[in-house]
């Protein structure tokens, strides 16, 4: 019913974000429980979803802090785990537009589930529409889920009994596996690049593995021809 | 507590101030083909580090067998091209059963 050749069909990007959001909400709703069993007052975990909006970092954040490891080492661990969001800026530069709003709103929005999601998608309107979607949703429902769990405190149980500790790498895998199987460098960058995340991560401290891991770009190749554009 | 709030601001600039790199630098930086291609590859290479740290490690250790099983039947139903909720569903529901069945 929407003119297809302008907007791209909202209703599977919807459907696939909706299982994301799920998820996040789940996490969210722990994250804040967390927070406030530790002894963190509700306003701290809710502001900074807020303004942080950034799962792995906020949790490494509350941990660091609520383990005593003061606020200084508890920023410093957040932001190492967030220099990553700087990458994935750049590759999604085009996809948010170039709007002055669009482009302040959509900075806040670049999370690694969003720009997976987006980047997955086979066409540039189906892109934009799909970090937008899941963007604004992702936002709406983290935050959400973590009011709710800083209100209801420690009552909700291990959220790793529903596997939902695997529902993340799992969203990941779906994303990326088609680049994966389509395109042979950067295929091996990948593998490469996970393989010296992994045999780092014992020792690293949270949030370099990852940024180790662009060391495989180095087997990406000179000669790469792209089929899409 | 104001040690508490310093610490969110640090981290909500530092954080915001590394996701606007994209977006400001878009537009007034023509960036040449390759670099393009390299940023997408560098986004795929990230996203897969990010999914094999996730689905083998928690905490720096190993995360135990109930996790990693979980993902690698994502993995098996993503390869066949099953639709996306049955990959990410499936993943959880054998992790889930697992956990139930006691293991780790």
């Amino acid at each position: 019913m929407i003119a297809r050749l302008k907007a791209p069909p909202t209703a599977p990007l919807v459907r696939d974000s909706a299982l994301v959001w799920l998820a996040s909400g789940v996490v969210g709703v722990s994250f804040g429980a967390i927070a406030v069993a530790g002894g963190l007052p509700v306003w701290v975990p809710v502001v900074m979803s807020l303004v942080v909006y950034a799962g792995s970092a906020q949790f490494s954040a509350v941990g660091v802090l609520l383990a005593g490891g003061g606020p200084v080492a508890a920023a410093a661990t957040g932001l190492l785990l967030n220099t990553r969001t700087a990458a994935f800026s750049l590759a999604v530069a085009d996809i948010i537009g170039s709007g002055r709003l669009a482009r302040f709103l959509g900075a806040h929005l670049v999370t690694d589930e969003t720009v997976a999601f987006a980047l997955a998608q086979p066409d540039p309107a189906r892109r934009r529409a799909a970090f937008w979607i899941s963007g604004l949703g992702l936002f709406a429902v983290w935050n959400l889920g973590v009011l709710a769990g800083a209100l209801a405190g420690g009552a909700l149980g291990d959220t790793g009994t529903y596997g939902l500790d695997a529902a993340f790498p799992a969203v990941l895998v779906a994303l990326v596996l088609p680049a994966l199987r389509e395109d042979p460098a950067v295929r091996r960058s990948a593998l490469l690049g996970a393989g010296l995340a992994l045999a780092v991560t014992p020792a690293a401290p949270a949030g370099v593995p990852v940024l180790v891991a662009l060391a495989g770009l180095a087997v990406f190749g000179r000669d790469h021809g792209r089929r899409t554009a | 507590m104001s040690a508490t709030v310093a610490m969110m601001l640090a981290l909500a600039v530092g954080t915001y101030a590394f996701r606007l790199v994209g977006p400001v630098l878009h537009g007034r930086v023509q960036l040449p083909a390759r670099v393009q291609e390299l940023l997408s590859a560098g986004a795929v290479v990230l996203l897969v580090a990010l999914l094999a740290t996730g689905a083998l490690t928690e905490g720096g250790g190993f995360a135990g067998w109930a996790r990693p099983a979980g993902v690698l039947v994502a993995g098996v139903l993503a390869w066949r091209r099953a639709p996306f909720p049955v990959v990410v569903l499936g993943a959880a529901g054998v992790t889930a059963v697992l956990r139930a069945a006691g293991v780790a």
